[in-house]
């Protein structure tokens, strides 16, 4: 279990306990926490779950894919701490995780 | 007008239904809620079923779209393994098949679509299977395993996912389909062969342009496929993917204009201003191309569900959207983006033999849709350049080595 923080673009906190396994996007999504869309369910196929991880988290959530760079690569409002959540597997090691969402996810 | 007190009855549980119930919480409607569903389960994840669930790489928890508390928290009330019967628009009441009704001041038509059913003698024998359910599911996943014969019946996605699944549990696959090709109502020619070549190198073997005539079996159980040719192929189960139908049937009953399903514009509302329709079950407008279409895919559903949250809640109405699938066999992604309505130009991009590569359809210089295998950044810019019109290069767009980015001529 780790207790994540989602900030909406607006800046409304949703903090949230995120069992391990789960990743963030589930997190979000499982929660009913708006912005992050997740259109097609984790398959790193739609780029609808984008966020942005603070820089203190960046080495704690593993490596990006080449499948999910290249999808990052080519969606909007991308900075260097993108990430898409779905790919964000969550473990005790997150705990206390902040991530902040985008105006929109598409 | 929107009035956030409207009590709203959801008929169907599947992605559609169980996002706009969500959605309706999320975009502040306080009235009353209550989402009925055919099935014991509450919204899940239909995609996984052909693929991470059937080889068990998913548990019911990881599909389900929320946890079974998230419905009381939200005063959503959630009614398992019921069906409508009759809905009466003047009294504005549905009829359940618990003999109860249920009354509503707005409705939701999210009743989805069923399996198309052979017509074929023998077609009612065990073993015989579809799969739209997560019973569906359990039922195919005790069905394949080392050694076991599996036929499937339809090349279209489901039964790649199915045949792709099949072999990594072990099982022998043979695909019947009545076309010359596979996927030839939803892919280009290319990526038909480029697809049974991958099928065919893991051990799928194909019927191709061959017609199913009737199933034969041993005391009630399926032991085989009869073909037109005389032909019968041995198999222990036989997964039936032909298609799906709109369960259109309770609209068209109650006098709502259908159409191959339930006809709406684009808030998603019915030709009746109180009853919306969304997902499979909606025949619905698509501005980009002009046309009203029917989609079965999980992106049209959650499009739809939005629609019809934001019209209720009186909300601005969704950005106009590119409709877009995905399909996952083996090791292989592919994206769909667009539908090639009116091109009149197909443009490869990339060696198929590379196992990376993308097909787009071209109307003029402006892009209608986008197949990409492995090819995240022709897909997605592939998307946006159909959604916003703008004129390609063709000759950037041929060369691989020539970035996405660069392609607008």
């Amino acid at each position: 279990m780790a207790k994540i923080t989602y900030i909406e673009h607006d800046g409304t906190e949703h903090v949230v306990d995120v069992k391990t396994g789960l990743t963030v996007m589930e997190g979000a999504v499982k929660n009913n926490v708006p912005g992050i869309d997740a259109d097609c369910g984790g398959a790193c196929a739609c780029a609808t779950c984008h966020v942005y991880v603070d820089d203190a988290w960046k080495d704690k959530t593993g490596d990006t894919s080449a499948m999910e760079e290249s999808m990052l690569d080519f969606a909007e409002n991308v900075e260097p701490n993108s990430r898409l959540s779905c790919q964000i597997k969550v473990t005790d090691a997150l705990e206390g995780l902040v991530v902040r969402l985008p105006e929109s996810q598409h | 007008m929107s009035d956030l007190g409207a009590n709203i009855v959801i008929l169907g549980a599947g992605h559609a239904g169980g996002t706009a119930a969500a959605l309706l919480r999320q975009y502040g409607h306080t009235g009353p809620i209550t989402l009925v569903g055919e099935e014991p389960l509450a919204p899940y994840q239909r995609p996984p079923l052909s693929k991470a669930w059937l080889k068990g790489e998913a548990d019911a928890d990881s599909l389900a779209l929320k946890p079974l508390e998230f419905y009381p928290e939200h005063q959503i009330d959630f009614r398992p393994n019921l069906r409508a019967l009759k809905l009466r628009r003047a009294d504005k009441l549905v009829e359940l098949s618990d003999g109860t009704t249920l009354a509503y001041d707005i409705l939701i038509l999210a009743t989805g679509a069923r399996a198309i059913k052979l017509p074929v003698p023998g077609a009612d024998l065990a073993g015989l299977l579809e799969l739209r359910t997560a019973a569906d599911a359990e039922a195919l996943k005790a069905a394949v395993g080392p050694g076991k014969r599996l036929a499937v019946v339809g090349g279209g996605y489901i039964g790649l996912e199915v045949a792709a699944s099949g072999r990594a549990l072990g099982a022998e696959v043979v695909v019947i389909e009545r076309e010359p090709r596979l996927l030839a109502r939803v892919a280009c020619e290319a990526l038909s062969d480029f697809f049974q070549g991958v099928h065919q190198t893991h051990g799928v073997v194909f019927e191709m342009g061959a017609s199913v005539t009737g199933f034969v079996g041993e005391n009630g159980q399926v032991t085989g496929v009869t073909l037109a040719d005389g032909r019968t192929l041995p198999c222990d189960a036989a997964v039936i993917g032909v298609g799906a139908t709109p369960n259109d049937e309770l609209a068209a009953e109650a006098g709502l204009e259908t159409a191959r399903g339930v006809v709406v514009n684009l808030e998603a509302r019915s030709s009746d201003p109180a009853i919306f329709a969304i997902g499979d079950v909606a025949q619905r407008p698509m501005p980009l191309y002009g046309r009203m279409f029917r989609m079965e895919s999980v992106p049209n559903a959650l499009e739809q569900a939005k629609q019809a949250a934001s019209a209720i809640t009186g909300r601005p109405a969704p950005a106009g959207e590119v409709p877009w699938q995905w399909s996952d066999q083996y090791d292989l992604k592919l994206q769909i983006a667009g539908y090639p309505f009116d091109a009149n130009e197909v443009l490869l991009r990339g060696d198929p033999a590379s196992g990376k590569f993308a097909v787009f359809h071209l109307k003029g210089d402006q892009i209608q849709s986008v197949e990409a295998i492995n090819s995240p950044p022709e897909f997605m810019m592939g998307k946006q350049l159909i959604g916003n019109r703008k004129a390609v290069s063709k000759a950037k767009l041929a060369d691989p080595s020539i970035s996405m980015k660069e392609v607008v001529a």
